[in-house]
């Protein structure tokens, strides 16, 4: 009976993502040559799609492996720059001319996957001394790795000093390589998506399985865990390079949404919103231990980010207001003390959103809260 | 088989560690046979939870070495120590705290789950019938120690009594050959220390397992445990049945003073 349950659940999931994406697709037909899509729809949802596999990959160390990861963006930059490595070598090599046809994709897909499996060796390299650490020494190290790993690349011959940021290749990934024009953006904007859903759809089954229960137990007590013939070192290390994995796809996303890519983008020191700081505070915003609460995180982190900047209503704002505004640090401060304050779980705690469970799940919570409410009532009555 | 002949689950010869100067245990000697219930007892601070951390390879020792079944474990992991046959609870409860009662125990289930990785992230019939085949069988463990109304209770949501015995529960998820019960019923009250003892002995009866106790409640060693071993700042002042262990003079002296 519960195994019919899961297997119904599985195929109006699947139903829905197959309806939602052609809905998508015919959307995108019909507006695709629309300025406003062109120019702010498509180039916005690139960028939440890497965004949100990024934040949902350090949920797997931070939230369910429970160990802190600061330096997840050079994972994200290691992929940036082997998908654009690999495609240049392709365009050169001549396996593709322009950005269209079989071929092309066929690069794109290898190119992203190629991104993912070095970034999970590097994540393997590093994890393997570092995760004899814990706490905030781990931080550190990871800390330490996200600025190394910068000035590693910017050091290669191949990739930074005279090749994809500096020099006559600045523009060279959307001339010759995977980045995409915002034409091309909306022509592969299934592309993004799907990867996504890929990416989401393989993080979830990896939680839901002896791998996330034997990292659960890891995180909640690591003594325990190893009393109860759990590896800890073996999954510690194997779902580092994992989320490393994902981190590394993200990158590639990265990488085909940018005409050219600069370490800087990944470096520490960047107030942007691809600094592996941000991705700790769209983690714990959305609540460690919550994939849903990551990708949602994520989106309102990136709309944060986008409307600080471009926002209408910001410089419309008096002075003294949108001051603050000026530093965008501050207000991404503000809003996870907010969140913190009145959600100290982040917004979702360790809730994960279910089409299947979704109106008891609602009751539930509204059961709850009419409880907590009534205690209240009777707690000051007696006052 | 005649008694020399038989193999004990647990032995260890010599079996000592120093921390610094301080010899925490020394000389330590202990047989237990395959269905015994042995209780290991002494005052505060004299060496029993390090002892249960030499046992489970938390501790490494400085001397002697841990046989099971004949097996010395010399240099074993915890995890390994696990592999082969060895769990524990702890003096103070190391639950999985976040986690569903249930998946405590599935937890623990994890080394003898043989479905890969890849199963994992494409959802094959062997992922789904290991999954519930575990589930059945961690289930039935909840059943064992009446835990099973609870099975999707977050585990700090329990009380006390209750936990204690999820944390058996999970001990013995890991198909153990020797059980180590460090203070099970430490803060319980006589109705829950006696649905413990009835839990412990139907442990006993049902897998046939060799259990070693530590445990200041005299009325429960003197009660279940066969022989009693006693120690003394890290050295075993006496060991035997619960009657002669009763009356010896040396543990009188240790646990009232002379």
């Amino acid at each position: 009976m519960k195994k019919s349950k899961t297997a119904r659940g599985y195929f109006l999931n699947t139903a829905v993502i197959v309806v939602l994406f052609t809905a998508f697709q015919f959307v995108t037909e019909a507006l695709g040559s629309r300025s406003s899509f062109k120019l702010v729809l498509a180039p916005c949802l690139w960028q939440c799609c890497y965004l949100i596999i990024l934040a949902a990959s350090l949920n797997m160390v931070l939230g369910f492996l429970g160990q802190l990861s600061l330096g997840h963006c050079g994972f994200m930059a290691v992929g940036a720059y082997t998908a654009a490595l690999i495609s240049l070598a392709c365009e050169r090599a001549g396996v593709f001319g322009d950005k269209h046809g079989a071929a092309f994709v066929l690069v794109l897909f290898g190119c992203i996957l190629a991104a993912g499996l070095l970034a999970a060796v590097v994540g393997l390299l590093l994890g393997i001394p570092a995760l004899r650490l814990k706490g905030d020494y781990l931080a550190i190290i990871t800390l330490g790795f996200g600025m190394i790993i910068v000035n590693i690349i910017n050091n290669l011959p191949f990739c930074g000093q005279d090749g994809l940021a500096l020099g006559s290749a600045a523009a060279s990934l959307y001339k010759n390589g995977l980045g995409f024009g915002s034409k091309g953006k909306v022509e592969y904007l299934w592309a993004a998506i799907s990867v996504t859903v890929i990416c989401l759809t393989l993080m979830f089954m990896f939680v839901r399985s002896k791998y996330g229960r034997a990292i659960r137990a890891i995180r909640d007590d690591e003594i325990a865990a190893s009393a109860s013939g759990i590896n800890t070192s073996f999954y510690k290390v194997f779902t580092f390079a994992y989320s490393a994995f994902f981190a590394g796809i993200a990158g590639a996303l990265y990488a085909c949404a940018n005409a050219t890519l600069s370490t800087a983008s990944f470096a520490f020191t960047n107030g942007g919103i691809l600094n592996s700081t941000f991705v700790v505070v769209m983690v714990v915003l959305g609540g460690m231990g919550s994939m849903t609460g990551s990708i949602v995180a994520a989106v309102i982190m990136f709309f944060v980010n986008y409307e600080i900047k471009n926002g209408a209503w910001v410089s419309a704002l008096p002075a003294a207001v949108s001051g603050v505004f000026e530093y965008p640090m501050l207000v991404y401060a503000l809003v996870l003390i907010i969140v913190i304050m009145f959600r100290p779980k982040g917004i979702f705690g360790s809730y994960e959103f279910s089409l299947q469970n979704l109106i008891p799940d609602i009751r539930a919570a509204h059961a709850a809260r009419a409880a907590a409410k009534a205690e209240r009532k009777e707690a000051g009555s007696h006052v | 088989m005649s008694e020399a002949e038989r193999i004990p689950v647990l032995e260890t010869r010599k079996l000592g560690i120093s921390f610094g100067g301080l010899k925490a245990v020394n000389d330590f000697n202990i047989k237990i046979y395959q269905g015994e219930l042995v209780g290991l007892i002494g005052p505060n601070g004299a060496g029993k939870t390090t002892v249960f951390n030499l046992l489970t390879g938390v501790y490494v020792p400085t001397e002697g070495t841990v046989m099971l079944n004949g097996v010395p474990l010399n240099g074993k992991k915890t995890y390994q120590f696990v592999h082969a046959g060895v769990a524990r609870t702890f003096q103070n409860i190391r639950l999985f705290r976040d986690m569903s009662v249930i998946d405590n125990v599935r937890a623990a289930f994890t080394k003898d789950i043989k479905y890969n990785f890849f199963d994992a992230s494409f959802r094959t019939p062997r992922f789904w019938n290991e999954e519930k085949k575990i589930t059945e069988k961690a289930m039935d463990l909840l059943r064992l120690c009446r835990l099973d109304d609870v099975a999707e209770v977050p585990a700090s949501g329990l009380p006390y009594g209750r936990q204690r015995k999820l944390e058996i529960a999970r001990a013995l998820a890991t198909d153990m050959k020797l059980l180590l019960l460090d203070e099970p019923a430490a803060g319980m009250n006589p109705t829950e220390t006696a649905e413990l003892l009835e839990c412990i002995n139907t442990i006993r009866d049902r897998f046939g397992i060799a259990i070693l106790l530590i445990e200041h409640d005299m009325s429960l060693v003197m009660n279940v445990c066969q022989r009693i071993q006693v120690i003394d700042y890290g050295q075993t002042i006496a060991s035997g049945l619960p009657e002669e262990i009763a009356k010896n003079p040396k543990v009188i002296a240790a646990y009232l003073g002379e």
